[in-house]
């Protein structure tokens, strides 16, 4: 069965066309990348699905459950984790605490108990310390632990990002342009640490990514849009000389 | 130098983290305790005041410094706890019980004024929490079987036992036991999901939500602790006052409150304490000034927010992070001395969007 279903999706804003009826199955452990020209409407398939936005038409289904209508901060707790385009962190918070707000989901005590820190407040605290941690190890940000986001370099912003999604454990990561802004190292390790989550941590990716060499290294399907509109579905190689994909990116 | 080797989570946990700090808050706290001993009479009520005001900054700082929500209208919480404390205390209630209802009373007016606030932020919260306390002063001048209106209402004194708590180091001591036990839960919050939750929504409300923290939950818990520690100071400063009036709580002082930690510095407690203790005691700062400059200067009228907003203005442009962040460069320039350098806390022009309005 897939994890995530998107029957006949479609957004308007007023008689702007943002994504017309696309359709699209993500398959429980696969990288799904979704490309295609600029305004094609890739990340606002991606608020669609983490409800920023609500479909004009359609619906989505996670896991068995509909989510068309759940509110955004629900989401994160039915197991969809995100980053953005532009990396939005807690820029005058360490990283630190970043990742310890990627945990939050899984806070299980309540206002008073926290407001006295009684011993199950300190406990959850060391409990997701060790979650942060054991991110942290994976994409090797230890040294970043303490600094403030705002003095971070770009690169380690995308990176901190990702792993505060990663804090979420979420069984489905959307990536909205991982590469965008990373120099051609820091791709490669990338397209590397993807491979982890994806196999080891067995977290299905949802990424949009221009970069077709990250596309076609990492990925098992490839959705290419163009102008709101769904074009093919297919592996990279297919999606990459489908002429009508060509046509989008090249013109005639 | 000082540095801190990290072998155990639990040391970021811990409020206390390096043997320096028990050093140092301990004789601050040793200090403070002492109070009544090197303090004369005089002294010992200014810095019951501090007390009181670095309490309600403790509340403004939890809604404008970690929740990135700005009220002009505090003092209206304010207002609501010293005229609840002293009319339960008029209709013979203990005191203690009576602070405790007028804090929770003031939390829940606070918690009722979020559900509007909720779709405001900047300045539209601002202007909307100044008509806030604008109803708040009507209400106050025009009920006045309660109020007791343009009249007043004496506050009758805090009895407990037969012992009288507004003697001056009762009093004292009072408001000390108050602000450390408040100073302790905030700090607790700031260690735990739900400040982080704070934190984060001031930051990115988008990323906030995407990470699963509920806004409207989060902003309506800011507000009603906000309002809860104000109202707390709120009751502690009807003593102070010993007679409450309407324009006690006016907008100048709601624009107090809210200096009071810009100038001590938004984002930290060490702000708090410093803010209110420039809030508390610049009044007579200025009296003392009065008294060494030529008559005809002392005498113009509006001394006080006149310098007032000069130090304000001084502080916006040269030094942003307030009292707090001044703070930090001379430490560090002790801790590193004589190798600080002057660039290390050098603004620095970020061309990502990091500098928004918190």
């Amino acid at each position: 069965m897939s994890l995530l279903r998107a029957e006949s999706l479609s957004v308007h804003f007023g008689g702007v066309k943002a994504v017309q009826d696309v359709s699209f199955d993500v398959e429980q452990g696969e990288v799904f990348s979704i490309v295609g020209p600029n305004g094609a409407g890739k990340t606002t398939i991606f608020n669609l699905i983490s409800r920023i936005y609500d479909p004009t038409h359609g619906s989505v289904e996670f896991d068995g459950k509909d989510i068309t209508r759940v509110p955004t901060h629900a989401i994160a707790e039915l197991g969809i984790a995100r980053t953005f385009q532009n990396t939005e962190l807690f820029e005058a918070e360490s990283v630190l605490n970043n990742l310890l707000i990627g945990c939050h989901v899984h806070r299980r005590t309540n206002l008073l108990q926290e407001l006295f820190f009684l011993g199950a407040v300190r406990r959850q605290e060391l409990e997701f310390r060790e979650t942060v941690e054991e991110v942290i190890d994976l994409l090797n940000l230890q040294s970043y632990r303490d600094q403030i986001i705002g003095n971070l370099p770009y690169g380690i912003r995308k990176m901190v990002e990702i792993a505060r999604a990663l804090c979420l454990q979420p069984k489905l990561l959307l990536l909205d342009e991982p590469s965008s802004g990373l120099n051609p190292e820091e791709t490669d390790d990338l397209s590397f640490w993807l491979e982890d989550i994806n196999q080891d941590l067995g977290i299905t990716v949802i990424m949009v990514e221009h970069d077709m060499n990250l596309v076609s290294q990492a990925s098992d399907r490839v959705m290419a849009l163009a102008d709101g509109q769904l074009i093919t579905i297919g592996t990279p190689s297919e999606v990459q000389n489908h002429p009508e994909v060509l046509r989008a990116y090249m013109g005639d | 130098m000082r540095f801190i080797r990290k072998t155990n989570y639990q040391q970021d946990i811990n409020l206390i983290q390096h043997s320096g700090q028990v050093l140092w808050y301990g004789l601050l706290l040793l200090a403070v305790c002492s109070g009544p001993l090197w303090l004369g009479r005089f002294l010992l009520g200014e810095f019951s005041f501090v007390f009181i005001y670095a309490i309600a900054g403790l509340g403004m700082m939890i809604l404008v410094g970690y929740t990135g929500l700005v009220s002009l209208g505090h003092a209206a919480f304010l207002a609501i706890g010293a005229y609840m404390h002293a009319y339960l205390l008029g209709l013979g209630i203990p005191f203690p019980l009576s602070m405790l209802a007028a804090t929770v009373f003031s939390a829940l007016i606070g918690g009722l004024i979020a559900i509007p606030a909720l779709r405001m932020t900047g300045i539209y919260l601002a202007v909307a929490t100044l008509a806030f306390a604008k109803i708040v002063e009507f209400i106050i001048e025009r009920w006045e079987s309660v109020t007791g209106g343009f009249r007043g209402l004496a506050v009758p004194k805090p009895l407990l036992f037969g012992y009288d708590f507004s003697a001056p180091v009762a009093f004292y001591f009072v408001c000390l036991v108050l602000l450390l036990g408040s100073m302790i839960l905030v700090l607790n919050l700031l260690r735990s999901p739900a400040g982080r939750a704070m934190t984060a929504v001031r930051d990115s409300e988008t990323s906030a939500e995407s990470m699963g923290i509920h806004l409207a939950r989060t902003k309506t818990l800011a507000f009603t602790l906000s309002a809860a520690f104000t109202g707390l100071a709120g009751a502690l400063f009807a003593h102070r006052l010993t007679f409450l009036a309407p324009n006690a709580f006016d907008m100048y002082m709601s624009i107090q409150l809210l200096l009071m930690i810009v100038v001590g510095g938004l984002g930290s407690l060490h702000g708090v304490i410093f803010g209110a203790i420039f809030v508390g005691l610049l009044p007579q700062g200025i009296a003392i000034f009065r008294d060494m400059v030529p008559a005809g200067l002392a005498q113009v009228p509006g001394l006080e927010p006149i310098i007032f907003g000069l130090i304000l203005i001084f502080f916006l442009i040269y030094e942003p992070q307030g009292i707090y962040g001044r703070w930090c460069k001379v430490r560090l320039f002790f801790e590193q001395f004589p190798l600080y350098r002057k660039s290390t806390y050098k603004r620095q022009k970020s061309f990502l969007r990091t500098e928004r309005l918190q």
